[in-house]
């Protein structure tokens, strides 16, 4: 009768250089609900936020998106794969990353046409209007402040109105008012789309905020999480 | 937002790149087509001139000076032949037909020819106005003569001793211009054409009685005759006849023009050279533009791989770019060389000597084109495949 949960995860296990890097028994975030995902660097975050994109394959154990188990799709194709995550997941990265060679606007859409959606630039720009850049369409990113070009990397992440929202650091370097308006805004938006949301973070002013958390266990020997999502 | 856009948006983020890239592609092809072009129009020019005409019999000389001068009208005759020998060519089994040319004097510039009525037909010229040169001292402009002299039917002019400007002018013997001829585009253009008896007249002056006219009768000459075959035969036998003549040599103006282009083909081979070496710095060009560009890229890519572009796509694009960079070089190229040609054309026009066109289009540029296209998707393939395996988690790749 529900909808299926936007993510769920059941004995997941991931493995790099024959070495444990990240362990989930068992979590589900169902639709429309929101998480935060919180551990010491090296514990996985961003693995998980990667597995949960369907970027990196699931080596053991099963994760779902929207009730579609990833390594199924996996195996009907990169290319299966790769239309699912653009039109079901939306990804926050910790940086903007930005076309800069592109308008805030053409950001939006590039998204739209990249994913195999027609382009649809009354909702572009609605979505940048909610998100306070409607004068800014047509600026290119580097005439964007930093504030700016994240709220368009959110506004991207949106467009194409996916069914799960992951946020990888969305507060990092970002002072007590700046971090709490971001997550007001992630919050506020994935509940205008009915999209769940799973934010990833090791920052406690963002952890406080949400009901749900996935603790991920800090890892013996792990070092920094450079190299992690590979 | 469309491929063509996104495509276009990344050459515009580098314009320092794709802009030496354009210019290294325009300056290869600029080359090669004025070199194609010049090439293959004075061929075709060097050909419709000797059409009709399988040999060419003069006096014992340089042969591709005989043909030079007898087909072409570029260079000095080697000498005269009696005319005697022309009915005796046309006696001999094997020719069809024999034109004599009686040269020797000029009017500003343009050659007098001495010859026959049957000489207009081979040129496939016809009158625009007037009537054939019938009668001596009559003669008949080529279209290029009646413009540059401004001479039209019923003028008068005098010839002057020798084939350049300024030779002794034979006073008393003018010419009368009976007609003009339509252009042609061949040589017959920059030609005035008399009977032969003109010629004859105008160098021998009045005979005092009629055994000196029967002397001069005798010792008359022609400068070379045209000769064209009766069958394909001819060709194995009757050059070797006129060649054992003492007095004679023939001279075949496709052999002599196949190697006056080996002669001119060493230079022209090296600006084809120089041409193809451009292109291949181009693509060169093309491939260093986007291999540096890959490192700069990676996150970008990845993003469109995250944003769900298939390697496939991201493949295409890069290609893409390769090639609408050289695209834009090749059509700026192919105006280039032709602006060039043309403006050459114009600056030779006066001249004469080698009317040039840009406003031909060659069949055989399409083949330098083809070529240049192809070369900068292949410089292109390489790095356009190393950023297709851009895995897309590399967004995420640090934290």
């Amino acid at each position: 009768m529900s909808a299926p949960p936007a993510l769920s995860i059941e004995s997941l296990v991931h493995r790099r250089d024959g070495r444990t890097v990240l362990e989930v028994p068992r979590f589900e975030l169902p639709a429309g609900a929101r998480a935060v995902l919180v551990g010491p660097s090296g514990s996985g975050k961003t693995t998980l936020l990667s597995l949960a994109a369907g970027l990196l394959p699931t080596q053991a154990g099963r994760v779902s998106v929207a009730g579609t188990e990833l390594a199924a799709l996996a195996a009907r194709g990169a290319r299966a794969l790769d239309r699912f995550r653009a039109t079901r997941v939306g990804l926050v990265p910790q940086q903007p990353m930005l076309f800069g060679m592109l308008d805030a606007l053409d950001n939006l859409l590039v998204a739209r046409h990249l994913a195999g959606l027609p382009p649809d630039p009354g909702a572009a720009r609605e979505l940048l209007g909610r998100l306070g850049l409607a004068q800014l369409a047509h600026r290119r990113p580097r005439e964007l402040s930093r504030g700016q070009q994240q709220r368009v990397a959110l506004a991207r992440a949106l467009v194409n109105r996916p069914a799960l929202i992951l946020a990888d650091e969305p507060t990092a370097n970002l002072d007590d008012d700046q971090a709490a308006a971001a997550i007001e805004l992630l919050a506020g938006q994935a509940r205008a789309l009915g999209a769940a949301l799973l934010v990833a973070t090791h920052d406690a002013r963002v952890r406080a905020r949400f009901e749900t958390v996935l603790a991920l266990p800090a890892r013996a020997g792990a070092d920094a999480d450079s190299g992690e999502g590979r | 937002m469309s491929t063509a856009g996104l495509l276009l948006a990344s050459l515009r983020a580098r314009p320092g790149a794709t802009l030496l890239t354009v210019l290294l592609v325009a300056l290869g092809l600029a080359t090669a087509t004025i070199v194609t072009l010049a090439t293959t129009q004075l061929e075709a020019r060097l050909e419709r001139d000797a059409r009709g005409v399988d040999l060419v019999v003069g006096a014992k000389g340089s042969r591709l000076q005989l043909v030079l001068a007898g087909v072409w009208h570029l260079d000095v005759p080697p000498g005269n032949v009696p005319l005697a020998a022309v009915d005796e060519l046309r006696a001999m089994p094997g020719v069809a037909q024999a034109i004599p040319l009686a040269l020797g004097d000029s009017f500003r510039g343009f050659r007098i020819v001495g010859t026959e009525p049957a000489f207009v037909e081979l040129q496939r010229a016809r009158l625009a106005r007037g009537a054939p040169a019938d009668a001596p001292m009559r003669a008949v402009l080529g279209a290029d003569v009646a413009a540059a002299t401004g001479l039209d039917v019923g003028a008068r002019f005098a010839g002057t001793h020798g084939l350049a400007e300024g030779g002794a002018e034979h006073g008393e013997d003018a010419f009368t211009v009976s007609g003009v001829l339509a252009p042609t585009g061949g040589v017959v253009d920059r030609l005035i054409l008399t009977p032969l008896e003109s010629v004859w007249r105008v160098h021998e002056g009045e005979p005092a009685d009629d055994e000196e006219r029967r002397e001069l009768e005798a010792s008359r000459e022609v400068t070379m005759v045209l000769v064209r075959y009766a069958t394909p035969l001819a060709a194995a036998t009757l050059p070797r006849r006129v060649d054992a003549s003492d007095r004679l040599q023939a001279a075949s103006p496709a052999l002599e023009a196949a190697r006056l282009f080996r002669l001119v083909g060493v230079g022209l081979d090296g600006a084809r050279a120089f041409g193809a070496l451009l292109l291949a710095m181009a693509a060169l060009s093309v491939f260093v533009a986007l291999f540096q560009a890959l490192s700069d890229r990676r996150r970008e890519l990845a993003l469109m791989r995250l944003l769900g572009a298939s390697p496939a796509r991201l493949f295409g694009l890069l290609v893409g770019e390769g090639l609408a960079t050289t695209a834009l070089g090749a059509a700026l190229g192919v105006a280039l060389g032709h602006g060039a040609v043309e403006l050459a054309g114009a600056w030779l026009a006066p001249r004469g000597e080698l009317p040039l066109t840009g406003r031909d289009f060659a069949t055989i540029e399409w083949a330098w084109i083809g070529g240049t296209l192809a070369l900068g998707a292949l410089a292109a393939a390489v790095p356009a495949r190393l950023a297709a395996r851009t895995p897309p988690a590399d967004v995420l790749a640090d934290d």
